[in-house]
């Protein structure tokens, strides 16, 4: 069985909640505050994870995470609201062993 | 005054298949959508990305699954009353509704299916000083192309870097005297064909680019003269007769929330148990836009919804009623267009 992960995920209260995540779901992180109602419903993942929406952005506060934002990403966030140098779309990011310890903070609505 | 059966309020795949099932029972839909063409979700945002849990179809592009879904329907006539949102509802006492859609067109119908999505697609607006002025009453700034024809002759120019900035832009670029892309970015992001027809519209000076640009303001008294446009820190000035700012859309349950129906979770709740009514009588709601125990947002479950929800509306309009399940197989399809499908006769024949 594969390892779960420890993510610290601060919700759009400023609420921070310490969560499991598996890593043989092929789960990415908007599906992750999804699957633990971090966010209400419909507010979060609107366009089910095509970063077509920026719905799930995150600001990434500290240094775990290793991959950037890819293409697809980049021209999205270029056009959402709130957008920081640490903004990533939740749906891009996958969960895997290597994000053991990763802490984000959901950005407000669009 | 719209009359009808059913009254749809979503032309998404869930909403467009009701139409079918509805007819098998002699039951006649009219269906408003917010967006200028049918398909919701699917024509909107994702036209050209294939879906693979269709029963059946190993690989379909949304945007044919939207096609076949209005072939499928057509001998049913469906009306469409099209770039309308449904406003308000009233009940009358003989248990019919009359919706009535932001600009005023009036439906009645004896039962109201939302099969609603999301929520109402509204676009996402740049925020600039005095938009709201050249929104209305045709002043030059558009958010959806709902008559192509209108820019005949005339200059536009398109903001954003998606496939709509990039299709329209292609499909303008025909129409229009002059058609003006620009986007904050030199990156577009779209469809591969569509990425590379506008390289080559670029080139044989039919598009005109601006990236990585940002539109900051406008001129015009009485309607959009200019705009003022910023790349790399320079200002320039284009005049125009049109902009058109395509940066996507958002989704709000809208109106409907406000329909006295119980919401939970941005969703409207359901009886799954028997019709996927909502807890008013005559109102459904299918598809994503309803919620219950176990509830999945699926295309396939939108349509087990929609038949199921069919049924339960015959009973309420033809009460007491007889009626048994057919097969399209064995009764074939009667439309309301006098066409009739069906299978072909087996032959009975001898063989030497």
């Amino acid at each position: 069985m594969s390892q779960d992960v420890t993510l610290f995920i601060i919700d759009r209260n400023g609420v921070k909640h310490e969560v499991l995540a598996p890593t043989d779901m092929n789960m990415n992180v908007m599906e992750l505050i999804r699957s633990y109602e971090l966010a209400e419903e419909g507010t979060v993942g609107v366009c089910g994870g095509m970063a077509m929406c920026a719905s799930c952005q995150c600001y990434v506060l500290n240094d775990i995470l290793k991959t950037e934002r890819n293409d697809d990403e980049e021209a999205m966030l270029t056009d959402a609201y709130h957008v920081k140098d640490n903004s990533r779309l939740g749906c891009q990011i996958h969960i895997s062993e290597d994000l053991e310890g990763l802490e984000i903070e959901i950005a407000p609505e669009q | 005054m719209i009359e009808t059966d059913i009254l749809i309020i979503g032309a998404g795949p869930t909403g467009l298949f009701t139409v079918f099932e509805a007819g098998l029972l002699q039951l006649k839909c009219h269906i408003i959508d917010a967006l200028p063409q049918p398909g919701g979700q699917l024509a909107e945002l994702y036209p050209k990305k294939p879906i693979f849990d269709i029963p059946g179809y190993p690989e379909v592009m949304a945007g044919d699954l939207v096609t076949n879904l209005m072939e499928q329907i057509k001998q049913f006539q469906p009306g469409f009353t099209l770039s309308e949102t449904a406003e308000t509802i009233e009940k009358l006492e003989d248990g019919a509704f009359i919706v009535t859609t932001n600009k005023g067109t009036k439906h009645k119908a004896k039962a109201i299916a939302i099969a609603g999505g999301l929520g109402t697609f509204e676009p996402r607006k740049p925020i600039l000083k005095d938009i709201e002025f050249y929104e209305n009453e045709d002043r030059g700034v558009d958010y959806f192309v709902k008559d192509p024809e209108k820019y005949r002759n005339k200059n536009i120019v398109i903001a954003g870097g998606g496939d709509s900035a990039l299709d329209w832009s292609i499909f303008l670029s025909n129409v229009a005297t002059s058609v003006t892309l620009i986007h904050r970015r030199n990156e577009f992001r779209g469809a591969l064909d569509s990425v590379e027809k506008v390289q080559e519209l670029k080139s044989a000076g039919k598009i005109k680019l601006i990236t990585p640009a940002e539109v900051v303001g406008f001129k015009g008294s009485a309607r959009i003269e200019s705009l003022d446009i910023e790349m790399n820190g320079a200002r320039m000035n284009v005049p125009t007769d049109y902009f058109i700012p395509l940066f996507g859309l958002t989704p709000k349950l809208g109106a409907i929330a406000n329909w006295g129906l119980e919401i939970e979770k941005n969703a409207i709740k359901v009886n799954n148990a028997l019709d996927y009514q909502t807890n008013i009588d005559g109102i459904y709601a299918i598809g994503d836009v309803n919620t219950y125990p176990g509830k999945l947002k699926l295309i396939l479950c939108g349509f087990h919804e929609a038949t199921l929800m069919c049924q339960s509306v015959y009973n309420r309009i033809n009460p007491g009623k007889r009626y048994v399940l057919k097969y399209t197989t064995v009764s074939g399809v009667n439309g309301f267009d006098g066409t009739r499908k069906e299978a072909e006769k087996a032959v009975v024949k001898s063989i030497d």
